[in-house]
């Protein structure tokens, strides 16, 4: 049997709720209904999910997809050995048996005939075939699934089929508004609130720019580096070059009006 | 004086005077006035030299202005080139003597001091008239033969304007202007004057192009992201030129039509221009948050004008609030007068006593020490001070602290009609015309002129305006700015079952497209399995072989899988040639019918959308002619957004040819709506039945170069560019324009078929 308590969370994660998602997450998982989380890139999708499990005390199966993600790397596959092969369980197989809560960190990128195999999961059966093995599993009374996904990506082949979609109760996240982000990016990390507040400004001024040459604007995430940075002793202007506008753009324009937006943002 | 002194001259005086020998009385009467600067600037040889020739342009038969000009501006031109330099002038002045362009003398002497000064040195001075007289020598008629008969029309004028043109550009650039204007108003008199008076537009933009400092035009973009991104606004930007109006220099200022900025901002004290116009945005996108109008009529100007300071103060505090870096922008750029500048005896000294102010306003070091100042200063960040219910002000409660600084420290001296202006114009604030509102629109009793003249206004639009494009010079290697002015409309509308019927006519054709267009049907990434060589081992099926293998049965060698993707996301745009020649009967082997190569392109064309439209790719069609650079059409038949529906088949069915073809405008401004377009690959076809050509355009290598220059731009876009050509004889410039991405279509009856063929086949 797998060691479950590799998977539990031991330390509280900080997280900020920004309205009752908390409460909402916690009434779906009495009921067991599958959960989808979209929202833009570095905006506390998985720390909620961590967080979440911490609160309820599960452990927790990360998978983060990828495109070359087959469906026997979920479910799982034959392997050899010295003497014939061995059935090894898939992360999902794994998460099904021991009652954990299975999160599949950006869904789409997988293929979409992969995404499939957790139809059976998600609906009153709750179950999970495995037709190579010629087993049947009952999900653990407390498995959960959890999704992610980040819609951004505005490409039409990257979307999740329907009949995917309409498995899930879903929760949209977007970055938090300026006072809540401050408290987040002071709190991290541990730097005062007025450097948060002008690190916080300045990605605000990139998500504006949304959609005129950049795909995505700075991330939480991304403000905690260079809080970070800065705590580490960097000079803030050159933190927030590096951990804020380098990153995200190619673009020599929006490099330019970003830096310009550090150097206004922060007087000598 | 008395009588006597002034008819007394000293004796080296009027030897000085026996040596120039000139007759001229103008002279004799400035003559000891020069003397005097030259004998105090001048060495002895210096004199002689001077003196001599002096002398030499006296008796050269070109009048009284040349010596006296020179004896007039020589010595202050020593000062700055140096005595050295006089051989070489005079020697280029004997040039231009010699040869038809005597008049030219006189403006060249006049601008000689200005020039100098922009010049500096020596050898600077000496590239400049060997750029003049390079342009001399070309621009000096000849006909049938006979040498330099006709004087260079352009160079008196470009003489007169020498200095202000340094003043804007190095010699480098200079050079480069010069040469554009030789070249290509070499042949045409009037036009060359216009051109080197600086009275014609692609004069200017040429000028433009060469000037130093940031332009406006290559760095909207970053203004833009600027609004957006640090203030959550757009503005259209509209640029005015400081160049042509050297008394009233004009100032940012914005309305409902746009914000206002000058076309280009040199570097100031370390700011970049690009920082400066940033500064300017910054200013009025304050005015429009916080600033509301008042109104004006019952505020003298002076009070006026105390109100825009300290409005201006306010909303700059109020923008730094935002941006505390704003700070030092603002503060390079504000001036910083001296306390003591201005005099209160003589001078009106307000403007003056504002402009410390509002650098008090703004700079806590600023260093000044008069009390009101102080006093008044406090009393504006006092009501600016953060944490009272309003911390923000308002326009209204800045005017009455402004009221009473006026009142307090008014002057006699303020109503002098001499004003102090130096160093008090803050160059980054706007006009503020937006701040005030007026009671009465006008002092005139009839108004209703000015509704009259908006009907008018209304009416005349018309149509899209123009868009302007460049246009490859290859003699030169350079682009003309705006030189191709492209009008875009709708093409008119006929009757759409004409396609349909055209459709009918080539069911058999359409079945067999139908059938390839399967084929190409969007899929998506697609796995390859059961490969004996492929990108990576298929585990799966790994593991069944080996078990095969090792229950003693013969394994499936087949074990790696490969990937390849088959989705389409491809935009296309069609261009037709429309020109007058697609009216020609179609000519070709076995030719029976008596279509015209219109006909024909029409039906290949109707297949084609037909074709694009079932495999659902986003797909454009625009038609070209041109009448000359000034008049390029651009027909818009179908849109990406538009469906392939009987309004689009209308206009395909009313298609008409005649004109010319400027194919390079018509592509750049076809470029620019599929360069919109998001897709992973670009296409452009363009259907053509000949070379690049126009009537305004002699030579016929200027615009199939220029059709050349517009592929390689596109490449750069990321558009691919395929030339459909029904030429039999294309190949001997079509490879020139489009190197290998062409075909061309002999058998023009077969082009209907051809044409979706090519294009399944380029885009498989």
């Amino acid at each position: 049997m797998t060691d479950k308590d590799q998977y539990k969370i031991r330390k509280e994660p900080f997280y900020q709720a920004q309205g009752k998602e908390v409460a909402l997450y916690e009434a779906a998982y009495v009921a067991r209904l599958p959960v989808m989380i979209k929202g833009p890139t570095g905006c506390g999708k998985s720390r909620f999910v961590e967080y979440m499990a911490w609160r309820l005390g599960k452990p927790l199966i990360t998978v983060a997809c990828n495109e070359d993600m087959t469906a026997s790397d979920l479910v799982g596959r034959y392997i050899l050995e010295a003497n014939g092969t061995r059935w090894l369980d898939g992360p999902l197989t794994t998460a099904a048996r021991i009652g954990a809560i299975c999160y599949l960190d950006e869904i789409v990128e997988a293929r979409q005939d992969t995404t499939v195999v957790i139809h059976p999961l998600t609906d009153h059966r709750r179950t999970l075939p495995l037709d190579k093995k010629g087993e049947l599993i009952e999900a653990h009374p407390d498995f959960q699934l959890v999704i992610s996904y980040n819609p951004g990506y505005q490409s039409l082949l990257k979307d999740l089929k329907q009949s995917t979609k309409q498995r899930f109760t879903a929760f949209e996240f977007d970055y938090p508004d300026a006072q809540l982000e401050t408290g987040i990016v002071a709190k991290e990390t541990g730097t005062d609130e007025t450097l948060a507040g002008k690190l916080v400004k300045i990605g605000r001024t990139a998500r504006n720019l949304k959609g005129h040459g950049l795909d995505e604007g700075i991330s939480t995430r991304l403000l905690v580096y260079a809080a970070t940075l800065i705590k580490g002793g960097v000079e803030p202007r050159d933190a927030c070059r590096m951990a804020l506008v380098r990153p995200i753009t190619d673009d020599a324009d929006i490099r330019d009006t970003l830096d310009h937006a550090i150097d206004a943002t922060f007087a000598v | 004086m008395t009588e006597a002194n002034t008819a007394y001259e000293h004796p080296l005086m009027k030897a000085y005077r026996e040596q120039l020998s000139c007759g001229f009385p103008q002279v004799a009467e400035v003559f000891e006035d020069c003397m005097a600067e030259a004998l105090s600037v001048l060495s002895k040889e210096g004199i002689n030299a001077y003196l001599e020739y002096a002398r030499f342009l006296c008796k050269m038969g070109r009048g009284v202005e040349p010596v006296l000009i020179f004896l007039e501006e020589w010595p202050s031109i020593a000062t700055t080139l140096g005595e050295s330099a006089l051989p070489a002038i005079s020697d280029f002045i004997r040039k231009m003597w010699k040869s038809p362009n005597g008049r030219a003398i006189v403006p060249f002497l006049q601008t000689l001091a200005a020039t100098s000064r922009r010049l500096h040195s020596q050898e600077q001075m000496q590239d400049y008239m060997d750029l003049a007289l390079a342009f001399m020598e070309r621009t000096t008629g000849s006909i049938h033969g006979i040498h330099t008969t006709f004087a260079s029309p352009g160079l008196p004028e470009f003489f007169k304007h020498s200095p202000y043109l340094l003043n804007q550009v190095s010699i480098a650039g200079l050079k480069n202007w010069v040469e554009y204007g030789i070249r290509n108003y070499g042949d045409h008199p009037e036009r060359q004057q216009d051109y080197f008076s600086l009275q014609s537009a692609d004069s200017r933009a040429m000028l433009q192009k060469e000037r130093h400092g940031t332009l406006l035009v290559d760095n909207e973009r970053k203004l833009d992201l600027y609004l957006r991104g640090l203030w959550q606004t757009d503005a259209h930007f509209v640029p005015y030129s400081l160049k042509f109006d050297e008394l009233r220099k004009p100032i940012p200022y914005y309305d409902k039509l746009g914000i206002r900025l000058p076309d280009v901002y040199d570097d100031v004290n370390d700011v970049s221009g690009l920082d400066r116009y940033r500064a300017v945005l910054a200013h009025i996108i304050g005015h429009q948050r916080w600033t509301t109008a008042i109104f004006a009529d019952n505020y003298s100007p002076f009070q006026r004008m105390a109100i825009e300071f300290f409005e201006d103060a306010r909303v700059e505090a109020l923008a730094m609030r935002e941006y505390p870096g704003l700070r030092r922008l603002f503060i390079k750029l504000h001036p910083k007068p001296l306390e003591n500048a201005c005099d209160p005896e003589t001078t009106s000294c307000l403007r003056h006593r504002l402009a410390m102010l509002s650098r008090a306003l703004l700079d806590p070091q600023h260093g000044y020490c008069d009390a009101q100042l102080l006093d008044f200063t406090q009393r504006f960040h006092d009501l600016m001070a953060p944490g009272g219910s309003n911390t923000e002000s308002s326009t209204e409660e800045i005017a009455s602290l402004a009221l009473s600084y006026v009142a307090k420290t008014r002057r006699q001296s303020d109503q002098f009609a001499r004003v102090h202006f130096g160093n008090t114009e803050v160059d980054y604030r706007d006009d503020n015309r937006h701040m005030w509102r007026f009671h009465e629109q006008s002092d005139d009793e009839e108004m209703f002129d000015d509704h009259r003249k908006i009907v008018l206004e209304e009416e005349e639009l018309q149509g899209l305006p123009p868009r302007h494009y460049p246009e490859w010079d290859c003699n030169s290697q350079t682009y003309r700015p705006d030189w191709a002015s492209v009008y875009e409309a709708l093409h008119p509308k006929g009757n759409p079952a004409h396609i349909d019927q055209l459709l009918i006519k080539h069911a058999a054709l359409a079945k067999r497209l139908k059938r390839m267009l399967d084929l190409l049907k969007p899929q998506d990434k697609v796995r390859i399995r059961y490969q004996e060589e492929g990108s990576e081992l298929d585990l799966d099926v790994a593991l069944r072989s080996l078990i095969d293998y090792k229950s003693g049965a013969t394994p499936d060698p087949r074990i790696n899988m490969s990937h390849k993707t088959s989705g389409r996301d491809i935009a296309v745009m069609l261009l037709l040639d429309l020109s007058e020649s697609l009216n020609e009967k179609a000519s070709g082997p076995g030719d029976t019918s008596d279509q015209t190569i219109l006909q024909l392109s029409q039906e290949a064309v109707s297949l084609l959308a037909w074709a694009v439209d079932k495999l659902g790719d986003p797909f454009a069609i625009g038609g070209f002619h041109s009448n000359t650079r000034h008049d390029v059409r651009y027909l818009h038949i179908k849109g990406y957004s538009e469906r392939w529906d009987d309004e689009v088949k209308g206009r395909l069915a009313a298609m008409q040819a005649a004109y010319s073809t400027r194919m390079g405008a018509a592509m750049r401004h076809a470029a620019h709506y599929l360069q919109a377009q998001k897709a992973d690959k670009k296409l452009m076809l363009i259907l053509t039945d000949g070379e690049p050509s126009d009537v305004d355009t002699k030579d016929e290598r200027l615009l199939i170069e220029d059709a050349r220059q517009a592929v390689k731009e596109l490449d750069q876009k990321g558009i691919y560019t395929y030339c459909i050509n029904l030429d039999p004889k294309a190949d001997e410039y079509v490879a020139d324009i489009f190197g290998k991405q062409y075909t061309v279509i002999d058998n023009i009856q077969r082009l209907p078929e051809r044409l979706p063929q090519l294009f399944i086949a380029l885009t498989k």
